[in-house]
Formats: C-alpha cells, structure tokens, sequence
C-alpha cells in the first residue's frame, strides 16, 4: 500500500527553465514568481516523496502529430530531456518507478481508460521544469512516473474524463503492492493565449474560480466542456486539465497549504498551489 | 462536432491538424540543432524535403505567424521555427495582434492588478 502524501501544482513555462539556468531568481520580474516555491519545498521535504507522479502535456518532444495519445503514461527505467528547438538547456536523466507504472497501467485500462504504454518517453519542460523548481539541488533521490494528457490538439480529453483518470491513478497507487510516499506534480497553465488575435489572453477571475474548486470540489469543473475550458482559460490554458488529472489522484477531502499567483510570467498567469489531503 | 467560434481563436482541430501536416512536421525537425543549420543553410530545399504547400511555404518565407496558423502551423510547433530566429511567445504575440512588444507585455501586466486578489482566493466564489 503507498501513500499519497498531496500534490504540486505549478506552470511549467519554459521560460522559467531559462531563468533558473541564468540565476535570475532575485531579478525583479522573477522574484514573485520564485518566492512561491520555498514554502512548497519545505512542505515537500518534510513529506519525504519516493516517486512523483508528473501530470503533464508534451510540447512536440515526445510525440509528435502523427501519433497521439489522449492519456500517455510513461513506464521507462529512465526519463531524459533533449533538444527541443528554441534553447531551453537539457537537464539530467531522471529515474523512473516502472514497476508502478505498469500498476497504474493495469488499474487504469482495467478501469477502461485505453491508456498508451511508453517504455521510452522523452520529457519536455512541462515535466523537467516543474522538476527543477521542487528539487532545485537535483533529483537524484526520487524516481517519476510521468503522464502525459493531450492537451493540444483537440478533441481534448473532457474535465470530467480527467477527474475520473486521475481517480483511476490514485487507486493505483495506494493498492501499490510497495510501501511508497507518493507526491503528485500537476503542471501547465493557468490561463494564457499565445495565437491568434486574442494571444495574450488572460482570466485571472477563472483562474481563481479554478484554484478555489480545486481543492474541495473539482467536479465543478467537470461541467465545462474543453472547448468552454479554452474560452474561458485560453487555448494554452486547456492545460488545467493537468491539473484536474492530478486532483483526481490526490482524491478526498484537501486543505490548500500553499498558493502563489502572479501575471505575468512570459504570456501567463503563473500559479503554485499545494494541497494535502485533509 | 462543431462548437461556436471563439473570437480570435484559432482552436487547434483535426481539420488544422490535417492542413498543417507537413509545416508541423518540418517545424518537429528543428528540433535538432543539424535541422536548424540545414534550414538556414537553404531555406528553400529544406522546405522542399517537407512538401509544404504553398500558402504553408509563403508563410514561412514572410516570418507571418498569423498565416502560418491560418496554413494549419500549430503554435509549440510554430515556436521551435520562431526560435531559430530568436523570437519568443511574446514577439509572436505582438505579431499576431499588431502592437509592439513593449505594448503587448504592458497589456499582460495590466491584469497584474488581480495578483493579491487571486493569491488570497477573493475574486471567484465556489
């Protein structure tokens, strides 16, 4: 039986892995973005994480339009970053927990979720940034199984098939025949637009109503279609979808220990919230 | 299924997916840094290795993001084209909207206002 000890929610813009490559925490325009996460890594550390549950979307790394998956869940012995074009740097490997994986795996397709089983996965900086922000010292003590939600090109998966994945994972883990502390890293979002004549968007009203449902009611958010999703948050703010996947797998009743928002950051409302079952 | 239109936003669907098949994919390629020199190298033949169609070729030739979403380019893909030159979301987003860059991060800014109001979990009731 493993134990889910609550989850991180953060965005995973790429310019954030810049920033952290360049030391510019301090900077003035990243300063309220990064003073979020030092209350969130004590709560971590203190929670004492074996494995992270990384829900996130790839960015043309991993897969590309000519396959892909609705849910993808990672089951490799280890995770690298690559080249992905425009210059973020390349982080180190990390190391996967297969063998959880392929629980998650059985539980979810036999919950009827026809997930796609990847036992090589590249990951992008929707899952290696949020990475750096909670083990800025490195990772090298704890291991990832990485889910990848499509989140690009639509039909997107529906809020409410998000929350009922997320549940799926979340009996998985805690029927896990290994005695493991598991932390959930939903990544993305919140509301940001970066095409079309509306590029630029934000909602920060939205955003709140998310963070705020987010903790104890999250099937409000199932009454929204993907499509009403992007009008409300964004074509790129689809990615809260991440984070109701991880919801679901956190499950029951939560209490908010961390949160942190701030426009902008690049193109988007920036957020951090930690939850821990309550 | 067909939704209402968003005003402004082009939502990335299988009729885009199909049309922009072959400008996603060549923009996919430059991923490696070999692709982004071989593009640089000779614009014209890299594109010609892709089959782009010519509306697709005429956008990448013009640096338009807006025709270029229009032939069916999907933004993240998009982005690894913009960065050869480096240019980033922001410099995209100036673009597609007709301000400057100074202008379009001073727009975003603007909605900083609700920062306080969002980080104590005020502006929206549940």
């Amino acid at each position: 039986m493993s134990n889910i000890i609550g989850s991180v929610a953060t965005s995973h813009i790429p310019a954030i892995g810049n920033a952290i490559h360049k030391g510019l925490q301090k900077d003035e325009y990243w300063q309220p973005f990064f003073d979020g996460f030092p209350p969130a890594r004590a709560w971590l550390h203190a929670a004492k994480p074996d494995v992270a549950v990384v829900v996130y979307n790839d960015h043309g790394l991993n897969f590309f339009l000519d396959k892909m998956p609705t849910f993808a869940v990672g089951a490799a012995p280890v995770y690298t970053s690559e080249d992905e074009g425009w210059g973020i740097p390349t982080v180190p490997p990390v190391r996967g927990a297969p063998e959880l994986s392929w629980a998650i795996i059985e539980q979810a397709v036999a919950d009827e979720f026809d997930v796609t089983t990847c036992q090589e996965m590249l990951v992008d900086h929707a899952c290696t940034v949020p990475l750096q922000l909670m083990w800025p010292e490195g990772w090298e003590g704890i291991r990832i199984v990485p889910i990848a939600i499509n989140t690009v090109q639509h039909p997107l998966p529906s809020a409410k098939r998000c929350l009922a994945f997320g549940q799926s994972i979340g009996r998985a883990i805690r029927a896990f025949a290994q005695t493991l502390n598991v932390v959930v890293i939903s990544t993305g979002g919140l509301s940001h637009q970066l095409e079309g004549e509306r590029a630029g968007f934000l909602n920060p009203e939205f955003d709140d109503l998310c963070l705020n449902a987010l903790i104890n009611k999250p099937e409000l958010l199932t009454r929204y279609s993907a499509h009403e999703i992007v009008e409300l948050a964004g074509s790129q703010g689809a990615e809260i979808l991440n984070w109701i996947v991880g919801r679901g797998i956190l499950g029951g009743a939560a209490r908010e220990v961390v949160r942190n928002y701030h426009i902008p950051i690049s193109n988007t409302a920036a957020a951090l919230q930690v939850l821990e079952p309550a | 299924m067909s939704a209402k239109p968003i005003p402004g936003t082009p939502v990335f669907t299988g009729a885009y997916a199909m049309r922009g098949y072959a400008l996603n994919k060549m923009c996919y390629s430059l991923n490696a840094a070999a692709n982004r020199a071989a593009f640089l190298a000779d614009e014209d033949g890299y594109c010609a290795q892709y089959g782009l169609t010519p509306p697709q070729r005429a956008a990448i030739a013009a640096r338009n993001v807006a025709q270029l979403i229009e032939a069916g380019g999907n933004v993240y893909y998009l982005a690894k084209f913009a960065g050869i030159f480096g240019l980033n979301v922001q410099d995209l987003g100036a673009q597609q909207t007709g301000v400057s860059v100074d202008e379009f991060k001073a727009k975003l800014k603007a909605h900083a206002i609700h920062n306080d109001a969002v980080k104590a979990g005020r502006l929206a009731n549940v």
